[in-house]
């Protein structure tokens, strides 16, 4: 074996290693409990079989040839499964780039630079992939238990249509530098992350909702129109249903295409790869300016805080991002709202639970930029200011913040129903104060630069998050329907609350 | 309780903390006003941890804090407004402008913008960073970091400054910049406790010297004294360090 090929062999294996390590850590949080999270990972794959034997269950005893509405459907869910490993894709090109700390040891190596990236588009593409056979195994299990084993084929169209998102994100990602520059291109690869991810259902749910007044996508999907719509059977559109289904020929062609796309990528790109890794890293950049010079404003040193704040989440791209992607979920239920106005829909009582779950969603990470991302922390803590006061401006940011993006929506409830727009805007204010609470009562010292890892630093501060925006939203949404229930919903959500409050570091 | 004296900067007694083990072990110290401080001693000696617990980000187990007369653990605010404290890892926000992160510290010290502005201007340009007054610190170098860092710790004119090896990263340019704002600051009837690993720099720079071992002060004076203490006139006073680190591992 040559020293060059030895070396890939090696890089590869680092890779694979590091990528075994990285996920390890976010099922984890850092703690080597590996035992642990495999034994978790099984159980969770475990349970998962039982909604994927309710979504997909009815499907396994489907046979070629398809009729056009069921062939619309399998490869409506193929392109959403496509569209979310994409969206996972350009987010690891990204950290690629920005957040490993090894490029100035990789590019200082005797190897070639085109040889070592090569091996990094492959390992990004074999990490989507993995990811992506994990999610889907108890789906395609499910239909193998109930269809036979030709369902088997539909791992390897995971595995087709991974390799197609891995190659297309590398594409997008070297273009954006190309076009934007370095600087730029972190904050909008993650927008098109977040949009690409949502994008695809979104899109589903707004045509729904204009067409037939749902916010079901099945709706479009089968729909008459939609099979009008659609291309003849024999299209090359309906490759990836047809490979899933068992068809031999036709899943060979899709990998071949895959590794064909992937390969050409890497023969055009790897050399580009290396060039933009050189540019980012020699990016100790002519950062971003700020061209209006402000005069140093007079204020309180809370307000010191709170604009400090506001300025930096303004400026921060996972927010950005994330705002975004929150907004955009939030496009269907107003246009919902929107279509309420013309007809006697009672579909609009959806939008209260999604805008509570969306708020109680963006204030558990707002709270933790602000409260736990402090970059600052000596600076804030040798400041003349009790660490009480400190906290509060904080919080104030957060709920500004909430108040800000969800005023408009639950003003413009108030015009079709001010008793829904009442309990909307009381559940946006206790989903977000709880979300907050829950962040305050885990809070860690750590950078905003961490927030990736900010769901594995505490799992019981998580899922005390997720249950807490659930909960708030099932409430409001019955407290408009079955007032009984809600009570009881929300003295549950009350109960997980204190629960958490007890067990927390700040109580304990 | 025992009260400060009126030309005490600071005043440690019996000050203590136990991590996994003993890091600063009834440690007394004085600085006086106007004084050049330098705080010597080997790697995890408990000369940071002393510090930290001065700055008010470190409760310590025991002992009293006195920071020119105010009782730094009963009431903090009041010493944290006299004082400012630079980490060897400069934390700054990326996000943020020299600027408007000068800005932000002279607003949570509560300085007239008339006074800080002006100030903000002067110390960054005076540490050659006029070319990036408006640029984000995302792009900056870990001495530039350093640098705002600085100048953020002198904006609000603080009578006691502690700094955490500040020389850390910088270029000899900028570290004889640093060196000489700091010395102008101590001119100025400011103190300067600072801990160095770069011994000339504490030789050159300080008025006295403290050398800390296993958390206790081992040594304390002007280069003379610490020389006339180790009984040799002409030693360099890395070789002082050394042999007094070495007689404390000893006894250790």
């Amino acid at each position: 074996m040559s020293s060059s090929t030895a070396a890939l062999s090696w890089f590869a294996r680092h890779e694979i290693r590091l990528a075994w390590r990285e996920w390890l850590a976010m099922m984890t949080g850092r703690r080597k409990r590996k035992r642990g999270a495999i034994i978790g990972l099984i159980v969770f794959a475990a349970i998962m079989h039982l909604p994927a034997y309710a979504v997909i269950g009815r499907f396994a005893d489907l046979q070629a040839p398809l009729d056009k509405s069921s062939l619309i459907v399998i490869t409506a869910t193929i392109l959403l499964a496509w569209a979310l490993m994409l969206s996972q894709a350009i987010e690891s090109v990204t950290r690629v780039f920005y957040a490993r700390a090894d490029l100035d040891l990789i590019m200082s190596s005797p190897v070639s630079l085109a040889n070592i990236f090569s091996v990094r588009i492959a390992a990004i593409a074999l990490s989507v992939i993995a990811m992506a056979l994990l999610l889907s195994t108890p789906f395609v299990d499910v239909l193998v238990i109930g269809g036979g084993v030709r369902w088997f084929a539909a791992y390897g169209v995971v595995v087709a249509i991974g390799l197609s998102a891995a190659a297309v994100a590398i594409a997008v990602t070297v273009a954006l530098f190309r076009l934007i520059g370095p600087g730029r291109t972190r904050l909008v690869a993650q927008i098109i992350a977040a949009i690409v991810g949502a994008g695809f259902v979104i899109a589903l749910q707004i045509a729904a909702i204009l067409s037939y007044g749902t916010l079901s996508r099945f709706a479009v999907l089968t729909s008459d129109a939609a099979a009008a719509f659609a291309p003849d059977a024999a299209s090359m559109v309906w490759w990836p249903a047809r490979a899933a289904l068992g068809d031999g020929e036709t899943l060979l062609l899709l990998l071949a295409g895959g590794l064909v796309l992937l390969g050409a990528v890497m023969a055009i790109f790897s050399a580009r790869f290396a060039d933009t890794a050189v540019r980012v890293s020699a990016h100790a950049t002519p950062g971003h300016q700020n061209a209006r010079a402000k005069s140093f404003r007079a204020s309180s040193r809370q307000q010191a805080l709170r604009r400090k704040e506001f300025v930096l989440l303004r400026r921060d791209p996972w927010l950005v991002s994330q705002t975004l992607m929150q907004l955009l979920y939030l496009v269907p239920p107003a246009l919902m709202l929107w279509r309420s106005f013309s007809g006697s829909s009672t579909a609009i009582v959806l939008v209260t639970p999604v805008i509570v779950m969306a708020a109680g969603q963006l204030s558990g990470g707002l709270a933790w930029l602000t409260i736990s991302g402090e970059d600052a922390a000596d600076l804030v803590a040798t400041a003349p200011l009790p660490p009480a006061r400190v906290i509060r401006a904080k919080i104030e940011v957060v709920l500004i913040a909430i108040g800000i993006i969800f005023a408009p929506l639950v003003i413009a409830l108030a015009f079709a129903s001010p008793l829904q727009a009442a309990i909307t805007a009381l559940g946006v204010a206790i989903g977000s104060i709880s979300a907050t609470a829950i962040q305050l009562w885990f809070r860690v010292q750590a950078k905003r630069s961490q927030f990736r890892r900010r769901q594995t630093s505490s799992r019981l501060a998580t899922f005390a998050e997720a249950f807490s925006s659930i909960g708030w939203a099932a409430t409001a949404a019955l407290a408009l329907a079955i007032p009984a229930a809600a009570a009881i919903t929300g003295l549950i959500t009350a109960a997980i609350l204190a629960a958490t409050w007890k067990i927390s570091p700040r109580r304990v | 309780m025992q009260t400060a004296e009126p030309l005490s900067a600071l005043q440690v007694r019996g000050l203590t903390k136990r991590f996994d083990r003993l890091a600063v072990d009834a440690l007394d110290l004085t600085v006086r006003t106007g004084e050049f401080y330098a705080l010597l001693g080997p790697n995890g000696a408990g000369k940071t941890t002393t510090l930290r617990m001065v700055a008010g980000l470190l409760r310590p187990d025991a002992g009293s804090v006195s920071v020119l007369g105010v009782d730094a653990l009963s009431d903090p605010s009041a010493a944290k407004q006299i004082t400012a404290w630079v980490s060897d890892e400069p934390m700054i926000y990326d996000k943020l402008t020299p600027l408007e992160y000068l800005e932000f510290v002279a607003g949570l010290w509560g300085i007239d913008p008339a006074v800080s502005e002006p100030s903000a201007h002067q110390l960054l340009i005076s540490l050659g960073l006029e070319p990036h007054l408006r640029e984000r610190c995302e792009g900056f170098s870990k001495g530039m970091r350093q640098k705002v860092a600085l100048a953020g710790a002198l904006v609000h004119d603080p009578r006691l400054i502690i700094l955490d090896e500040p020389l850390t990263g910088l270029d000899a340019v900028s570290a004889r910049h640093v060196k000489g704002l700091l010395q102008q600051r101590v001119q100025g009837g400011c103190t300067v406790i600072m801990t160095t690993h770069i011994l000339e720099v504490a030789e050159r720079m300080a008025d006295r010297i403290g050398v800390i071992a296993a958390g206790r002060l081992v040594a304390e004076g002007t280069l003379a004294e610490l020389r006339q203490q180790n009984g040799h006139n002409d030693t360099s006073l890395e070789d002082m360090f050394i042999a007094l680190i070495d007689v404390e591992a000893a006894a250790a």
